[in-house]
């Protein structure tokens, strides 16, 4: 536990990519594979459990140090996370008793120097399993045993809130350097779920055994980056494949012997709330994976329903039989990753495509007219001038798609996030000039300033009517100076909620605009961000709900 | 004894008025009398008639005032009358300087607590417990989640940093006035005679710290570096303010750290940006304002500065002592002294937004 604390101390304490790369090295290659296995599932966040609420926490602290409860609300105002402010009181407390005890309700079991593997399979479980007076002693008893820098780290383990600032990709390839591995095969391995056990690390930090069986998980995804302005414009347009980015969920869909699978970009397996998407995985040949988006659309539409459907679908399993039919999901296809089981990665998009297109042929020929329109290809386009791409992005409202695609036609399928080869082209945003309504104050980083901002349009008879929420676009200095002014001009507050005087206008970007039924205005914004502070604008100057209506009808 | 129209302390526009004394303590507007508590920026302005402040301020209130000022130089202890009043100062132990005033007339005394903590400092005079019946104290980290390691701990840990990284220069952010040299008398201690950079805003301030016999490491500023020195493994102590000020651009791949009292708080440190946080406050902690508060037997007090709120209500519940905060007028008018923000500005700012009380 101690190795593993030092490590999180460390990447807490840089900003730097390549020190936190050395550190995450540094313990991947001295900790025991048990202890491996379970800080790789925590810094990946796949083990992100929690054990005890942080408001049990809280509960056994207050017991434990006799605070008021609202003192204890006032500190964690001030601190953003009940894990830490639990941590920074029951030190205080601490202190107040002299020496910290030994953990001694369980004599000889488990110390701070412990292995963090067992910490993490048996200390902790054991606490979580307890409940009433005695967890909140065993609780107690833990925290004294604990150095008080490490509260934090043990309190951030137990509510299942443990963060660090560390991408996916940077401990991947820390691990992958470390075991000398290759990256992309290190994150094909851990695709699909990790379960931190020693036999596991070993497993995935194996040498690489070529033809070795990874029947069970969904390759790493490859992701595109945005467009700049002019950024191609030295490229020949002829080298780029052009497609629709479609308003859906990116998704692997798996038929291999083991089965059939569905992941999201999230690496979850949803199966089961897309019944009819395994079905038709079903109809493919084993040893296949597609790359594409889940969507809603009917099967002789034109055009794919807004995302607010397939939302009625995310999440849900078992879906109604009413539901799959008002709801219908699709995938369309873009990619194919594997074909007869050989991994196709390394082609060419080009000759994927060609493939792909060979697939869905041989599909439909299959396919009963019950599945018509399950499966699609993503059609695709070419671009004869670069003057012609935003003439052409702009047509993607009209596919209710987000904009376009770019694609290399040579481009290999490669992992994770990395520029050069494929581009997403969005949509300019919807935009709306709307007035600061209401304000909270974030979390976290952000705790103790006022960040989460509810914003009004003016209705027809001269009131302000909230319609939207966003909590990002400012920069700090924006975000210090709003603050500044909130505290200035609060006309009311509502528990953490202020209302402010209706005077700071701000545009808002957006993606899309649906009719909704739950949001007093009359509808719902998609993705909603400030994108300007209209400090040069007059509350009165701000849009109405009717310039919102007529966006809305504008759309398909 | 209220803190009203009447009595030994009232509040006007000008700030916190004595009238026994015809004395302000700490204006915030010029006025023909004002006595300082201390000389950091939020505590004494410019324009006032006399200033009345520890002789070891002098130096730094003549730097940020001006030469000219008219000042009146007092001794810790000594017994002033200045009018009506019985007025002396008392060690804070906030920054070299600073003082506790205390004011008696028509039988009841009272106490200002200016800014002050209770850990050892060797860079200025230890706090000094003063008893009166009422006591106006600050509460800036006036949270129990704030508690303070000795700052020869910190120092410690602040030397282990900067010597684990030899490869390159350490950027230490101190307020300029009394952290920096408190920082560096604590690595003094810790038997460090490298010589130490500063910004041009710390160097400042040095002169009167030497001139008061402060045993500090050798030190340089910034200015009188030459180009191309080889910065690996040299430390250097800066304002907040010039974090990721271009200023700085030599020392782009240098680690740095922020000396603070607001370091206790991880977000705290994560919004700013810092690499590492020490914790270390010239306030008193959370502990350290009660001790205070029940070492004056103050049967009132009252609360500024910070989380006023809280502490009132925690006397006022929990120790039975009779408190109240002392926002509105009082606060708006207070600019933000480096380390009393973010919650002495926000302090500042909520009082700004509802009426005086």
């Amino acid at each position: 536990m101690q190795a593993f604390a030092a490590l999180f101390r460390q990447l807490d304490g840089t900003g730097s990519t390549s020190a936190k790369l050395e550190a995450l090295q540094a313990y991947f290659l001295s900790a025991a594979p048990a202890d491996a296995a379970w800080a790789l599932a925590l810094l990946l966040g796949k083990r992100r459990r929690r054990l005890i609420t942080g408001r049990r926490l809280r509960e056994i602290c207050l017991a434990g140090t006799e605070l008021p409860e609202w003192l204890f609300e006032a500190c964690h105002a001030q601190v953003g996370d009940s894990a830490e402010t639990v941590a920074l009181l029951w030190q205080q407390r601490a202190d107040g008793t002299g020496e910290p005890s030994r953990w001694d309700s369980n004599p000889g079991r488990v110390t701070f120097e412990d292995p963090l593997a067992l910490w993490m399979d048996e200390r902790l479980p054991q606490l979580a399993a307890l409940d009433g007076e005695k967890q909140t002693k065993a609780v107690q008893a833990c925290w004294r045993s604990l150095p008080p820098d490490q509260l934090l780290l043990v309190n951030k383990l137990l509510s299942g809130g443990f963060r660090v600032g560390v991408s996916t990709g940077l401990v991947t390839r820390a691990l992958a350097q470390s075991a000398e591995l290759d990256e992309a095969l290190v994150a094909h391995r851990l695709m699909g779920g990790f379960t931190p056990s020693a036999a596991a690390f070993a497993e995935l930090t194996a040498a690489d055994a070529q033809g070795e069986s990874l029947s069970a998980r969904p390759y790493p995804f490859f992701l595109a980056s945005p467009l700049e302005a002019g950024q191609l414009e030295q490229t020949p347009p002829e080298g780029w494949q052009l497609e629709w980015k479609w308003d859906g969920i990116r998704g692997q869909l798996i038929h291999r012997s083991g089965g059939c699978s569905l992941w999201s970009r999230g690496e979850e397996l949803i199966n089961e709330a897309f019944p009819e998407l395994i079905a038709l995985a079903e109809q493919l040949p084993q040893g296949t994976a597609l790359d594409g988006e889940v969507i809603v659309w009917h099967g002789d539409a034109e055009t794919p329903e807004a995302f607010t459907s397939l939302q009625r679908r995310l999440g849900r399993k078992a879906p109604s039989r009413s539901l799959q039919r008002d709801c219908p999901a699709a995938f369309v296809a873009y990619d194919l990753l594997e074909d007869q089981g050989t991994d196709l990665r390394q082609q060419p998009l080009q000759r994927r495509r060609e493939q792909l297109e060979q697939l869905y042929e041989n599909w439909q020929d299959v396919q009963g007219a019950e599945g018509k329109g399950r499966m699609r290809l993503s059609p695709t386009q070419t671009l004869r001038s670069w003057g012609d791409l935003d003439h052409l992005r702009d047509q993607a409202r009209g596919q209710r798609a987000e904009g376009l695609m770019l694609k290399a036609l040579d481009s290999p399928y490669l992992v994770g996030r990395k520029r050069g080869h494929w581009w997403k082209h969005k949509l300019e945003p919807l935009r709306l000039d709307a007035v600061l309504l209401y304000a909270q104050a974030g979390s976290g980083k952000r705790a103790n300033l006022y960040t989460d901002y509810s914003f009004g349009l003016w209705n027809s008879d001269g009131e302000l009517v909230t319609f939207a929420k966003a909590y990002s676009g400012l920069d700090n200095a924006e975000i210090r100076e709003l603050d500044r002014w909130i505290r200035a001009h609060t006309t009311e507050r509502f528990g953490p909620v202020r209302a402010v005087e209706p005077l700071q206008v701000f545009e808002l970007a957006f993606e899309g605009i649906q009719p909704s039924k739950r949001h007093k205005c009359g509808f719902a914004v998609r993705f909603p961000r400030i994108s300007r502070w209209r400090t040069d604008k007059p509350a009165s100057e701000a849009d109405s709900l009717a310039n919102a209506m007529a966006l809305m009808e504008q759309q398909p | 004894m209220p803190l009203a129209p009447g009595g030994l302390l009232q509040l006007s526009p000008e700030g916190l008025y004595c009238p026994a004394a015809r004395a302000w303590i700490d204006p915030w507007r010029p006025v023909p009398r004002a006595l300082i508590t201390h000389a950091h920026a939020d505590h004494a302005r410019p324009g006032c008639g006399e200033y009345w402040a520890i002789g070891a301020s002098e130096g730094i209130l003549r730097e940020r005032l001006g030469a000219e000022i008219q000042l009146l130089p007092v001794d810790y202890g000594q017994l002033h009358r200045i009018g009506d009043a019985r007025v002396s100062f008392h060690s804070a132990g906030h920054v070299l300087g600073s003082a506790q005033i205390r004011l008696e007339a028509g039988g009841e005394s009272w106490l200002v607590s200016g800014d002050y903590k209770r850990c050892a400092d060797p860079s200025c005079t230890p706090f000094e417990p003063v008893q009166a019946d009422v006591l106006i104290s600050e509460a800036t980290f006036g949270l129990p989640i704030y508690r303070w390691q000795s700052g020869a701990e910190v120092a410690a840990e602040i030397l282990e940093w900067w010597r684990t990284a030899p490869e390159r220069p350490s950027v230490l952010f101190c307020y300029a006035f009394g952290k920096a040299q408190r920082v560096l008398a604590e690595l003094h201690r810790l038997g460090v005679g490298d010589e130490v950079l500063l910004h041009g805003a710390v160097d400042r301030l040095m002169g009167p710290y030497r001139d008061s016999g402060v045993a500090m490491p050798p030190t340089r500023p910034l200015t009188q570096l030459e180009r191309g020195a080889d910065l690996a493994g040299r430390l250097l102590i800066a304002p907040p303010a010039a974090h990721r000020s271009r200023g700085l651009g030599r020392f782009a791949k240098a680690q740095n750290g922020f000396v603070s009292g607001w370091m206790a708080v991880r977000g705290a440190r994560r919004r700013r940006g810092y690499g590492r946080g020490f914790v270390m406050s010239d306030h008193a902690d959370w502990g350290g304002l009660l001790q205070s508060v029940k070492d004056s037997q103050a049967q009132q007090v009252y609360v500024t500065h910070g989380q006023s709120s809280v502490l009132a209500r925690y006397l006022q519940e929990v120790e039975g002592i009779s408190a109240e905060p002392l926002e509105g007028h009082f606060e708006a008018e207070r600019f933000d002294d480096d380390e009393a923000t973010p919650a002495g500005a926000e302090a500042a700012a909520i009082a700004a937004s509802s009426p005086a009380n």
